[in-house]
């Protein structure tokens, strides 16, 4: 082994080490303005291949750069919500050669970022790093025709620029992420909290947020980091979390067999569940970085920037808390899955109207799923108030709540519709003493305390009235007549 | 760097170019041998900042004539050489 080998962490290491997984996450969104960073083109997804184009997103000569405002300020509401600090910036030229930047280069911020040195809360409680957010533009699309649809073989490529000069906000965490489910928490809480913001509408299938994963392991209990990959083309939570775990896997059994990790880019292959090498990694000085001569430094007054932090809405770990608050005996994945789904308002009214905050969040999460249409909060707390009465059972309420939210309206209106009138414990208690002596010997047995028969008596029940009866209900009536 | 740059220069060209970078870096050192001590660093020549443009959608380009100046289009779209590699 070389000396310089020995310091690679884990090389050679047994097969039974413990390993840690190191994620670090580069996360691009697009910025929800009307227009492009630079030029007034619309800035709209989708579209006639180059029909949103102008002089200065074809890099035509002479053209030259205008920021865009809107982008700025919702640049700058990214930064405050993931508690940066704003500070004077420019930007600078990223050079490279590919055909989805027709100017040969990119504009992009690079040492004087405008969001600096930040953190994100996950839901966990964790805090995760954010070293930098900042501004540059998106790059058109291109296509590869002919040689199999593969990029290495023969061929050719068309190109729509209408994506070119799209506003863009790289969001950059520390490495400080140590499994895939966490990096999967980072960008839902991220994506949360640029759609709360109104900054991104936070869509990974239509690419407007993209993730770039940098994975490396060492052996559990070392401080050094080993040599990272960069993946690209994760398009969904799904494929981050089985990109990382697959990547980790074959870096670690790269280390056993005893061959070090060379720092490369590698593509998710969605088909193979696999990470394939594309290049070995770009270092900073191969883009020639150098400050944009065509556009001013950019140096937000404290009243702008004041004025923006006034006007933040309630991010979504302060959501999490109000409604924790409002219903202590909920579980955290089901109060931060409700804000996730923007029903925590809804949750919070019918709570606050009245409805036990249990049986309000196992709507919510249960039957709500494909959203709330036309039900509103105080519907929601009267027909929890309904159940908790004892007036409608569990299956009749959720049938109810499809009625609310197709149309509207009262549930004591949709409840009668669907027929729905609670029995009267009188007429209960007499089809119960009914099977009870249609059925001695089932009886017999379950005084003598074989307590599975309690569901063959509910279900006799249940076929009878079908299904109006309360479950719960009719136990507790066989436990009293049982004595 | 010619390599960097994609360039393909002679061995003549090469002799001239690295003579004329040599004299950049000489002026660059004269530059480094200056006293900056306590000034504030220089975003930009001009002292202004914050040129800033409402975000209201603008004409574009029509297509067909943007199209017609590419060396080859096809379905809307500008058609290129094969590409070795992906985007960086």
């Amino acid at each position: 082994m070389s000396a310089d080998t020995l310091d690679v962490p884990g090389l050679g290491a047994p097969a039974d080490t413990e390993w840690e997984t190191v994620v670090g996450l580069e996360v691009h969104a697009e910025l929800a303005t009307e227009t492009k960073l630079f030029s007034a083109s619309p800035n709209r997804f989708g579209g006639e291949p180059n029909t949103h184009i102008d002089p200065v997103s074809l890099g035509l000569p002479g053209s030259l750069p205008v920021l865009n405002e809107k982008a700025v300020e919702l640049a700058i509401r990214v930064g405050l919500s993931l508690n940066c600090r704003v500070q004077p910036s420019i930007f600078a030229r990223k050079n490279y050669f590919y055909p989805d930047m027709p100017k040969d280069f990119q504009i992009s911020q690079y040492d004087q970022p405008i969001n600096v040195d930040g953190w994100l809360e996950l839901p966990s409680g964790k805090r995760v790093g954010i070293e930098r957010a900042h501004l540059e533009e998106d790059t058109g699309k291109t296509v590869h025709i002919g040689g199999g649809g593969r990029i290495h073989e023969a061929g050719y490529s068309l190109v729509d620029y209408n994506r070119a000069g799209v506003p863009l906000i790289e969001i950059v965490g520390h490495p400080e992420l140590r499994s895939a489910e966490e990096a999967r928490h980072y960008v839902t809480e991220l994506r949360s909290i640029l759609v709360a913001v109104g900054a991104s509408d936070g869509k990974m299938e239509e690419g407007s947020l993209r993730v770039d994963c940098n994975v490396s392991v060492r052996p559990l209990g070392i401080d050094r980091l080993g040599t990272r990959c960069e993946i690209k083309n994760v398009n969904s939570l799904r494929s981050l979390g089985r990109a990382i775990e697959y990547e980790s896997r074959r870096q670690i059994d790269q280390l056993i067999s005893g061959h070090p990790i060379e720092q490369q880019t590698r593509h998710w292959n969605e088909d193979d569940g696999r990470t394939h090498a594309l290049r070995s990694k770009e270092e900073d000085y191969d883009y020639r970085y150098f400050p944009e001569p065509d556009l001013l430094p950019l140096d937000p007054s404290a009243e702008w920037v004041e004025q923006i932090r006034q006007a933040l809405p309630v991010l979504p770990r302060d959501r999490r808390q109000s409604l924790a608050e409002a219903a202590p005996t909920v579980e955290a994945d089901h109060i931060a899955l409700a804000v996730e789904r923007s029903m925590d308002e809804l949750a919070l009214a019918a709570i606050s109207g009245g409805g036990p905050s249990e049986r309000v969040m196992t709507h919510v999460i249960q039957n709500l799923a494909d959203g709330v249409g036309m039900l509103s909060p105080e519907s929601l707390a009267s027909l929890v108030a309904m159940e908790e009465a004892g007036e409608l059972t569990a299956t009749q309420a959720k049938k109810v709540l499809a009625v609310l939210v197709e149309s509207g309206g009262s549930p004591q209106k949709a409840a009668q519709s669907l027929g729905f009138e609670a029995m009267d414990s009188g007429e209960l208690e007499t089809l119960v003493d009914g099977l009870i002596s249609e059925h001695p010997d089932e009886w017999s047995r379950f005084c003598e305390g074989d307590n599975k028969l309690t569901g063959f008596f509910v279900g006799q029940v249940m076929k009878t009235t079908q299904g109006r009866a309360d479950g719960k209900a009719v136990t507790q009536l066989l436990n009293a007549r049982r004595g | 760097m010619a390599a960097l740059a994609r360039l393909e220069l002679t061995d003549e060209e090469l002799d001239r170019f690295t003579g004329q970078l040599d004299e950049l870096l000489d002026h660059v050192a004269e530059v480094e041998a200056l006293d900056v001590e306590g000034l504030p660093p220089t975003m930009h020549a001009l002292p202004i900042a914050n040129l800033l443009r409402p975000d209201t959608p603008g004409e574009v380009l029509d297509r067909d004539e943007v199209l017609s100046q590419a060396p080859v289009a096809e379905n809307g779209q500008f058609r290129v050489p094969p590409i070795l590699g992906e985007a960086p």
